[in-house]
């Protein structure tokens, strides 16, 4: 019983890694960026949303909804104004420009809020702390279902404006072939801008999760980035949305049962389970037989 | 590319050449540099042999990342592997009685011997996912060190039996080897780079289906500089220990080493064989000059970083090769043209 425990525990976790993955995976596959600095907006959307708490004495789920709007805005001025011009060079400088994006983050929040560690569990109130027991053995609490629900309905929610919107369609031509799609009249920046908008919004919101769930700091953005990076790959390289959400709880579950055998091989096992379905004879998860359709899509390099 | 400038094409007539009047200057006034370097502890303070021990370190590090990603498109956030397991190995040596120095050695070999069998996984991986993947096992690595508790487990352990030198001679010491193992290694590359496999790799680096397909062994190659890496890394990692003489698993096998190789190698000029070392030079000194600055020196850096990106995507000595035309190193070849257009072989 407690393996189910264990295993419904790393599926909550999952939803988290799935939801900061999110974004990872939407500009990998559209532009085949690596953005280092993903963790970082994260940790800036968590940031945002306890300075707007400080003086709005509201849950952090209402809290996020004016911040949403200015992660939007920001994701669009930083893909018109950074990343749009690093990205003619090939794969190497858009590392550069967010490895340097992502210091700029750390220190300035670092500046702005100084190296406390902070948490926003207590203006969440009962939602961080409540748990539903379902038998002596197994419970789950309600911050890790909120978590898992919330990813679903956004992975959702991009896969339902990816295949049915104007812009989705879009974004998806243009993932394949950001040529042709230009030759048939679409703004290939702007739908680049957009999507950036798209996955820094997100990320914030995973952000205010892991300000819930945990901790956080100036400098906690890539301690989790690792883990967005982990479930983005092992789902496929952006080739598939839901992929990354798969490939995080794929992850959550191993390190679950990783820390249940030791709390020290939590993490641990997460990385050796990664490296093994990488090692995996064609590699990523999609190959495990989870989406044949997928599959097929993956081939052609469409976003979803 | 460089074997078709060689043959009989078209009406340029003319003559192959690999060194001309600049790179043989160049070259001389390199082997002459490191030999003044070698004198640099009897002229300089210990304080300041162990900065240039510092800046070495850095060199190598940069010269390694750039032969992976700059000449075999192996684009790696997880070279801090070998930084932490070549410092640890020489721990693990040391704590078994071999000297200190040798241990270093020792390490920087057993780092090659771990970075074969760990090719045989890693270079299956594409891309990002090389990419990632490198920085996984990186991960990995850290925390597998960190259970041990006779070194020192996550709390960090350092070299005690560098204590047996004094401290002038110690800092010496390490100076001379670092400076050895970086003038091997940047030699072993510049001797790689001007064999065949030089050809090989810049022909994967430009297309790596195309090299395939003219007989180019794109695995084994790109096994042999990985290979290289590690190694080359070992050596860094261990003499960084012998250097600041304590560590700990999370910094040691941070991926901050990963950024600033990124940095120093992009800087300076990706795929250049002089780029890395300049870059490691501009790192070196910004770090020096404004790290008592704190937060605000490192917002600087990033910025710096940003910059570099945005308008110098080809680095310094990339822009100045690219704009002067001028080789400082004989790697590829020129085609010197009997008529005045100039010159065939590709930039090395």
């Amino acid at each position: 019983m407690t393996w189910i425990n264990d295993i419904v525990q790393g599926i909550t976790l999952g939803g988290f890694y799935g939801l900061l993955a999110c974004g990872l995976a939407l500009m990998f596959g559209l532009m085949r960026i690596i953005n280092l600095a993903h963790g970082d907006l994260a940790i800036l959307g968590a940031y945002l949303v306890f300075l707007l708490l400080e003086h709005w004495h509201v849950s952090p789920f209402i809290g996020i909804l004016p911040v949403l709007p200015v992660m939007l805005l920001l994701g669009y001025v930083l893909q018109r104004t950074l990343l749009e011009r690093s990205l003619r060079s090939g794969l190497l400088v858009p590392l550069l420009t967010t490895f340097g994006l992502s210091i700029v983050i750390q220190n300035l929040l670092e500046q702005g809020f100084s190296p406390d560690v902070r948490s926003l569990g207590q203006n969440a109130g009962s939602i961080a702390t409540s748990s539903w027991q379902i038998t002596s053995k197994l419970s789950i609490s309600t911050i890790g279902a909120l978590t898992l629900g919330v990813a679903i309905v956004i992975f959702g929610l991009l896969q339902w404006f990816l295949s049915r919107t104007q812009a989705g369609r879009q974004m998806r031509a243009t993932a394949q072939d950001p040529d042709t799609a230009e030759l048939v009249g679409i703004d290939s920046r702007a739908v680049y801008a957009w999507a950036t908008a798209i996955a820094v919004a997100i990320a914030a919101i995973a952000g205010m999760f892991l300000a819930i769930r945990s901790t956080f700091f100036p400098y906690a953005g890539p301690d989790n980035l690792i883990f967005a990076f982990e479930a983005v790959v092992i789902g496929g390289l952006g080739s598939s949305l839901w992929g990354a959400l798969l490939g995080g709880i794929l992850l959550g579950v191993a390190q679950t049962i990783g820390g249940q055998i030791n709390p020290e091989y939590s993490i641990l096992a997460g990385h050796l389970v990664f490296l093994l379905v990488l090692a995996s004879p064609r590699g990523g998860l999609l190959t495990l037989g989870v989406g044949g359709l997928r599959r097929a899509r993956a081939a052609r390099g469409v976003t979803t | 590319m460089s074997a078709a400038a060689a043959g009989p094409v078209g009406p340029v007539r003319g003559a192959v050449q690999r060194w001309t009047r600049v790179s043989a200057g160049f070259t001389t006034g390199f082997a002459g540099l490191i030999a003044a370097m070698a004198l640099v502890p009897v002229a300089l303070s210990g304080n300041a042999v162990q900065e240039m021990t510092t800046l070495l370190t850095f060199v190598l590090m940069a010269v390694m990342w750039n032969a992976l990603a700059g000449y075999g498109g192996l684009v790696s956030v997880g070279l801090q592997a070998y930084i932490g397991l070549g410092a640890y190995a020489t721990v693990w040596l040391a704590n078994r009685g071999v000297s200190p120095y040798l241990a270093m050695v020792i390490a920087t070999l057993f780092c090659g011997a771990v970075s074969l069998p760990l090719s045989f996984l890693v270079l299956r991986f594409r891309g990002a996912q090389f990419a990632i993947g490198t920085w996984v096992v990186a991960e990995a690595l850290g925390i597998y060190v960190s259970f041990d508790s006779s070194l020192g487990a996550g709390t960090g352990t350092s070299l005690t039996q560098l204590d047996a030198y004094s401290q002038g001679s110690r800092q010496n010491y390490t100076y001379w080897l670092t400076l050895a193992m970086t003038v091997f290694f940047v030699g072993l590359l510049f001797v790689l780079l001007r064999s065949r496999l030089g050809s090989s790799l810049q022909a994967i680096r430009d297309d790596e289906e195309a090299a395939a397909s003219v007989g180019v062994r794109v695995v084994a190659v790109k096994r042999i500089l990985f290979v290289v890496a590690g190694l080359g890394c070992g050596a860094a990692g261990a003499l960084t220990l012998a250097n600041i003489l304590f560590i700990e698993p999370t910094s040691i096998f941070s991926v901050n080493y990963s950024a600033y190789m990124i940095f120093m190698v992009l800087v300076g000029g990706l795929g250049t064989f002089e780029g890395p070392i300049i870059g490691a030079i501009i790192f070196y000194v910004i770090q020096n000059q404004f790290s008592s600055n704190g937060t605000w020196y490192l917002v600087a850096l990033g910025a710096t970083a940003i910059a570099f990106a945005l308008f110098l995507p080809r680095g310094l000595w990339g822009e100045l090769e690219a704009r002067s035309g001028l080789r400082f190193m004989p790697l590829g070849y020129r085609l010197r043209a009997a008529r005045a257009s100039g010159e065939g072989g590709p930039p090395p």
